[in-house]
């Protein structure tokens, strides 16, 4: 089975601030990570390689040449190859575009049974890179999937909803995006770590992935951030101490107080 | 001197650290034992046999990765490093003493996690001066029969083997010959070990006697020469002080962070004590002696690395690193006040576990003596 990965690298949201003049995040001095959602596709990915030997698990990302340090990681969890594919001419990109780009990339590399994505990135939150790669990739998707196993050269697929889950039987090729209740990721290796540097990365160009520029990059993408703002932070709350009884006459009083109730 | 794999490895440490030691360090302390599943974590993801070969199960990684993890290991749990153990004292004999099918038989089974094995060499009456080992080993056909008793043994009773030490010539001139190293296999008749002692510290590392009653040992399982052992075993001793030296670097850090914790969240005199010059002096002096130790080590790693010789300068580290441990260790609990001796607080058990430091892998005083003499006879 030839599985691949999508991945992206985000700052470590633990970490991030964002400028109150600007509304824009800080990225300088803030580590870089892999998402976590993808951090769950890749476990996943690695899960179905062990349960059928002799597949191969390939990591894909659209990024900055920093993002290498990404795509080691995820060699060193034992991903078997990864993909960079970084080109001035794609920053800017919206989810349009960057799925655009990403499936250029995934049938260069011929012929691929799952492709696997996290659910949302930590800075983006819009959820729609996997769902949109499914249909130019023209394959069937499954989204939030908080179980996959491999049943009789099909995949066994349970898709979280809000108040429960359905059990999707679905055959490949097919793209599935993970949430962080598919799996625990593991960790990088020692000999993992050793031997990502030993590995190469294939970067990918615009012309090496045979793309037209009107379908990637700033120009191309339809979405455009109107305004970007953090919202007021909530004021202090106030802590009612006492017996149940005392507490919730307080509490009463304060909401009529304010002509809540 | 670091390479981007340093800073991964780092990583990996770190989380592994968070994720898995930091939350059972107070449950590991109380019962004294780590659960098997965390044994497993280490040598699933090849901690247990960093430093080495692949082709005998290892990752094949250098000394600076080792003393990365060590480091970040013991920063959140100091008695962790005997989950480690393989990379130094327990693995280092058949490494670099055993024949290739001792290596394959208890080197390859130690890296990949599957064994415990134990360094005997210390006794109650040959600490310090080990050389006045008093376990005795008899010629007998195609085997020797040992006699003896091995005391504070690091997984005594958990080991599945062990290299021990002892006489095969008891009429040599200087004491420190005539001695040979054995693999000896815990389920062989006359091995046992003694009741765990209780100690202070580290209570994770578990530690007993061995005892050794006419207990056969085959031929094959002599290690390295007949009548070598000293040498063997003061030939590993360096990397075993680095090891050592990094772990109380981790210990020094983890008790320097728990420091810093406690004094921005402490208020006293309407502010956090953190605000007081006194407490901001105290602080200064420990980052700067960690950072320190952070040299030393780390120097000494890289050139174990580049093979140099390092006996003076592993003895430096392993003694300031020790040293800056406890003193560390203790400000820290000072900064704590009351709540730093109460069990609730990580410094209480960093403290004890600290204090084992420049004691054990040669007492600092060992180490000035190879420090003083090496510098007297340049």
């Amino acid at each position: 089975m030839n599985i691949v990965v999508c991945a992206k690298q985000v700052p470590n949201s633990t970490q991030v601030k964002t400028n109150p003049q600007t509304g824009t995040i800080i990225r300088e001095g803030v580590e870089s990570v892999l998402n976590p959602d993808d951090a769950n596709a890749l476990e996943a990915a690695l899960a179905l390689k062990e349960a059928s030997p002799g597949s191969t698990v390939t990591v894909v990302t659209m990024g900055p040449p920093q993002a290498d340090d990404m795509l080691r990681e995820c060699l060193a969890m034992g991903a078997d190859d990864a993909v960079l594919l970084c080109d001035r001419r794609f920053a800017g990109s919206d989810t349009w575009a960057t799925s655009n780009a990403l499936a250029a990339g995934i049938r260069k590399l011929g012929q691929v049974d799952v492709v696997l994505a996290g659910r949302q990135a930590t800075d983006g939150d819009t959820a729609q890179v996997g769902p949109q790669l499914a249909e130019r990739l023209d394959v069937p998707q499954v989204t939030y999937v908080m179980a996959c196993e491999p049943k009789d050269g099909k995949l066994l697929v349970k898709r979280q909803l809000e108040d429960g889950y359905e059990l999707i039987e679905i055959g490949t090729p097919c793209l599935l995006t993970a949430v962080k209740e598919l799996n625990e990721p593991r960790y990088m290796s020692v000999r993992g770590v050793y031997d990502a540097y030993d590995k190469d990365i294939r970067v990918w160009g615009l012309d090496d992935i045979g793309l037209a520029q009107d379908r990637v990059g700033l120009d191309a993408s339809p979405t455009h951030v109107f305004r970007s703002f953090t919202p007021d932070p909530k004021g202090k709350g106030v802590i009612l101490e006492g017996s149940p009884r005392d507490v919730a006459g307080a509490l009463a009083a304060d909401l009529r107080r304010r002509h809540l109730i | 001197m670091f390479e981007k794999k340093h800073e991964m490895i780092r990583k990996l440490a770190r989380e592994f650290a968070e994720r898995e030691l930091a939350p059972i360090a107070v449950e590991v302390d109380r019962t004294g034992l780590y659960p098997k599943a965390v044994w497993e974590k280490v040598a699933r993801y090849g901690l247990s046999g960093i430093t080495i070969p692949r082709e005998y199960g290892g990752a094949g990684g250098d000394y600076k990765s080792l003393a990365i993890v060590m480091e970040e290991f013991c920063a959140k749990d100091v008695s962790s490093a005997s989950l480690l153990m393989g990379n130094s004292l327990s693995g280092a004999p058949y490494l670099y003493f055993g024949t290739e099918e001792q290596k394959r038989k208890y080197l390859v089974p130690l890296a990949e996690g599957r064994t415990i094995a134990s360094f005997g060499l210390t006794e109650p009456g040959a600490g310090s001066d080990s050389g006045a080992t008093s376990t005795v080993a008899r010629e007998d056909g195609d085997a020797y029969v040992l006699n003896g008793r091995k005391t504070f043994i690091t997984m005594g009773p958990l080991c599945d083997y062990a290299v021990i030490f002892a006489k095969t010539d008891t009429g040599c001139k200087r004491k420190t010959d005539g001695i040979t190293a054995f693999i000896v296999e815990s389920g062989w008749k006359g091995f046992s070990s003694g009741k765990p002692e209780e100690k202070l510290g580290i209570h994770g590392s578990i530690t007993s006697d061995i005892i050794l009653e006419d207990l056969r040992v085959p031929k094959e399982n002599v290690l390295g020469e007949v009548g070598k052992g000293f040498h063997l075993a003061m030939s590993i001793l360096d990397a075993g002080r680095v090891t050592v030296a990094a772990q109380s670097l981790g210990a020094a850090k983890g008790a320097l962070d728990e420091a810093v914790k406690y004094a921005k969240e402490r208020v006293q005199f309407g502010q956090p004590i953190a605000r007081f010059q006194n407490t901001q002096f105290a602080i200064a002096d420990m980052a700067t002696k960690v950072e320190a130790a952070r040299q030393l080590v780390y120097s000494v790693a890289d050139k174990l690395d580049r093979k140099e010789k390092v006996t003076t300068e592993a003895a430096m580290a392993k003694l300031f690193a020790s040293e800056t441990a406890v003193e560390v260790a203790n400000k820290s609990l000072q900064i704590h006040g009351g709540y730093g001796y109460m069990r609730e607080y990580a410094i209480e058990r960093i403290y004890r576990d600290a204090r084992i430091l420049p004691i054990y892998e040669g007492t600092s005083e060992i180490q000035r003596l190879v420090i003083g003499a090496n510098i007297l006879k340049r």
